[in-house]
């Protein structure tokens, strides 16, 4: 293997690539929708992607986790054969047409899991070499013990084979394994912080606290932002008067689809 | 791999490259055949035959929604399963392994494909160095009138997907021809034992022997019975050569 650094360069797309990372139970995906939720009642487009959801890939990883045949190599491969479809089809088209991409994971997050399954960071840099850098990417922090009481406690009762870690042996306790497995990846993400310039958020503060936070940057990023004709909602009125419907009665149309 | 540990592999790994239609899958079978005579452990591996990904290969073909990226994720992930499940237990337990197809075939298709060479090896990087890869060389034309008697020219065996001519006869040629150059690269990047495959088919199974012979002397234990056979006939030469020269004398 050639020691060759990742390019991973800045794009050039008139969109806005957004994406939040952390460790399970870190509350990023609630801090991704209420973003959502804001940049959609002000008008913009978003598009919205979820880690290891590409209608390729999901059935062949639910297989292989139910049969528990995936080696710490295949996990890896079969992530990273996700993220480049949905690069290809779902991130990239969007990002190319102007509007905002939400990605809730990206591939720091196999640099976090897949190194702490044992895997060589270096191989997987240049896995992953085809990716973009995000406009921002939010790294939200919280100690294990945190998490670990937050997903026992509230969102999911038990904690899942895969996300506890459970494929490499480190304990046949699952609460005890899924400590030390994102443990370990808790530092690999301390790491990528310097090397990626991650956005630290604390994610043991109030969640309205966080998203008083992630706003405030978000609009900072957007400032420069222009979205392209035709991707801004309020487009649609004038498309419906276009159609000598009144306004009213369009939108209204509009929001029965919806 | 930081986890995985590639000591020990007492078997040996052969590959076996060459394009779509020139005989190897026949030859393979010989080849096993005559290993297995002689009392060697073989496993046959093929391209996309694992058990977790060739499900999900044949529904992504049949959907034609693979990108270039993917397309080689998909074929490394499908190697990766097989390389851990058949090929590094078979390598351990001292099996010759006859890969019919190997990474080559996945860095030609995917170069092809307008994939960057370095990203292809980067991501293979994880493959056992095969210890020897025979190369059935062809020229497309012969390759296309041979395809053609035998089983005809099929969509992805065309490159249909990449729409390089207007017929299936067409495309098949440019993408083939294409093939057959980047594995000619490959040949002298990668040591590649180049085989004639124009051939008839009794003259090339024989030249793959030849390459196949010296690569197995001194793993299995046939090998080592011949090794000690070879050695006490050239005792007993020295010996008749000694009592030769004493024999003037005598």
């Amino acid at each position: 293997m050639t020691s060759k650094a990742g390019p991973l360069q800045s794009h050039a797309y008139p969109g806005k690539l957004i994406v939040v990372e952390g460790i399970d139970g870190s509350g990023k995906s609630t801090q991704l929708s209420l973003v959502r939720k804001w940049l959609e009642s002000r008008g913009f487009n978003i598009f919205f992607t979820e880690w290891n959801s590409s209608e390729l890939v999901k059935e062949t990883t639910k297989r292989g986790k139910k049969t528990k045949v995936l080696t710490p190599l295949t996990f890896s491969l079969l992530h990273a054969t996700d993220f480049a479809n949905r690069m290809y089809h779902q991130i990239l088209p969007p990002l190319k047409a102007g509007m905002i991409v939400l990605a809730d994971r990206y591939m720091y997050t196999a640099f976090a899991r897949d190194t702490a399954r044992g895997m060589s960071p270096q191989w997987l840099r240049h896995l992953y070499s085809f990716a973009i850098k995000p406009d921002l990417a939010f790294y939200f922090k919280v100690p294990i013990e945190v998490s670990v009481a937050r997903l026992l406690g509230g969102t999911r009762a038990e904690l899942k084979y895969y996300e506890a870690g459970m494929d490499l042996g480190l304990s046949t306790n699952v609460v005890e394994s899924f400590k030390i497995f994102q443990s370990r990846a808790l530092d690999e993400y301390d790491k990528l912080v310097d090397e990626f310039g991650l956005t630290v958020i604390d994610a043991t503060q109030e969640i309205d606290e966080q998203q008083e936070m992630v706003r405030e940057i978000v609009s900072k990023m957007l400032g420069s932002y222009k979205p392209k004709r035709g991707t801004h909602a309020k487009r649609e009125a004038i498309f419906w008067r276009r159609f000598d419907i009144p306004e009213s009665e369009g939108t209204q149309g509009q929001a029965d689809r919806h | 791999m930081t986890y995985l540990s590639l000591k020990g592999l007492k078997g040996k790994l052969i590959a076996i490259e060459g394009p779509d239609g020139v005989g190897r899958s026949t030859h393979i079978e010989a080849i096993q055949n005559w290993l297995e005579v002689q009392g060697y452990g073989v496993l046959t591996t093929g391209w996309t035959r694992s058990a977790l990904m060739s499900k999900t290969i044949e529904i992504a073909k049949q959907g034609n929604i693979l990108d270039p990226w993917s397309y080689s994720l998909l074929y490394a992930t499908d190697f990766a399963d097989r390389l851990e499940h058949q090929i590094i237990p078979a390598l351990r337990s001292g099996f010759v392994v006859l890969a019919d197809r190997y990474i080559y075939t996945a860095f030609a298709r995917n170069v092809v494909r307008g994939c960057d060479r370095v990203w292809m090896r980067d991501v293979f990087g994880f493959a056992v160095v095969p210890d020897l890869v025979c190369y059935l060389r062809i020229d497309v034309d012969t390759l296309a009138l041979r395809v053609i008697e035998s089983k005809g020219m099929n969509y992805w065996e065309s490159g249909m997907d990449m729409r390089l001519g207007a017929d299936l006869y067409e495309s098949f040629k440019k993408y083939q021809g294409l093939l057959i150059e980047e594995f000619d690269r490959m040949a002298e990047e990668f040591g590649f034992q180049v085989v004639d495959a124009r051939r008839p088919p009794e003259e090339i199974q024989e030249a793959l022997r030849a390459r196949i012979l010296p690569i197995l002397t001194g793993s299995g234990r046939r090998a080592r019975a011949a090794e000690k056979l070879a050695e006490k006939a050239e005792k007993l030469a020295e010996k008749a050569e000694a009592s030769k020269d004493h024999a003037p004398s005598a």
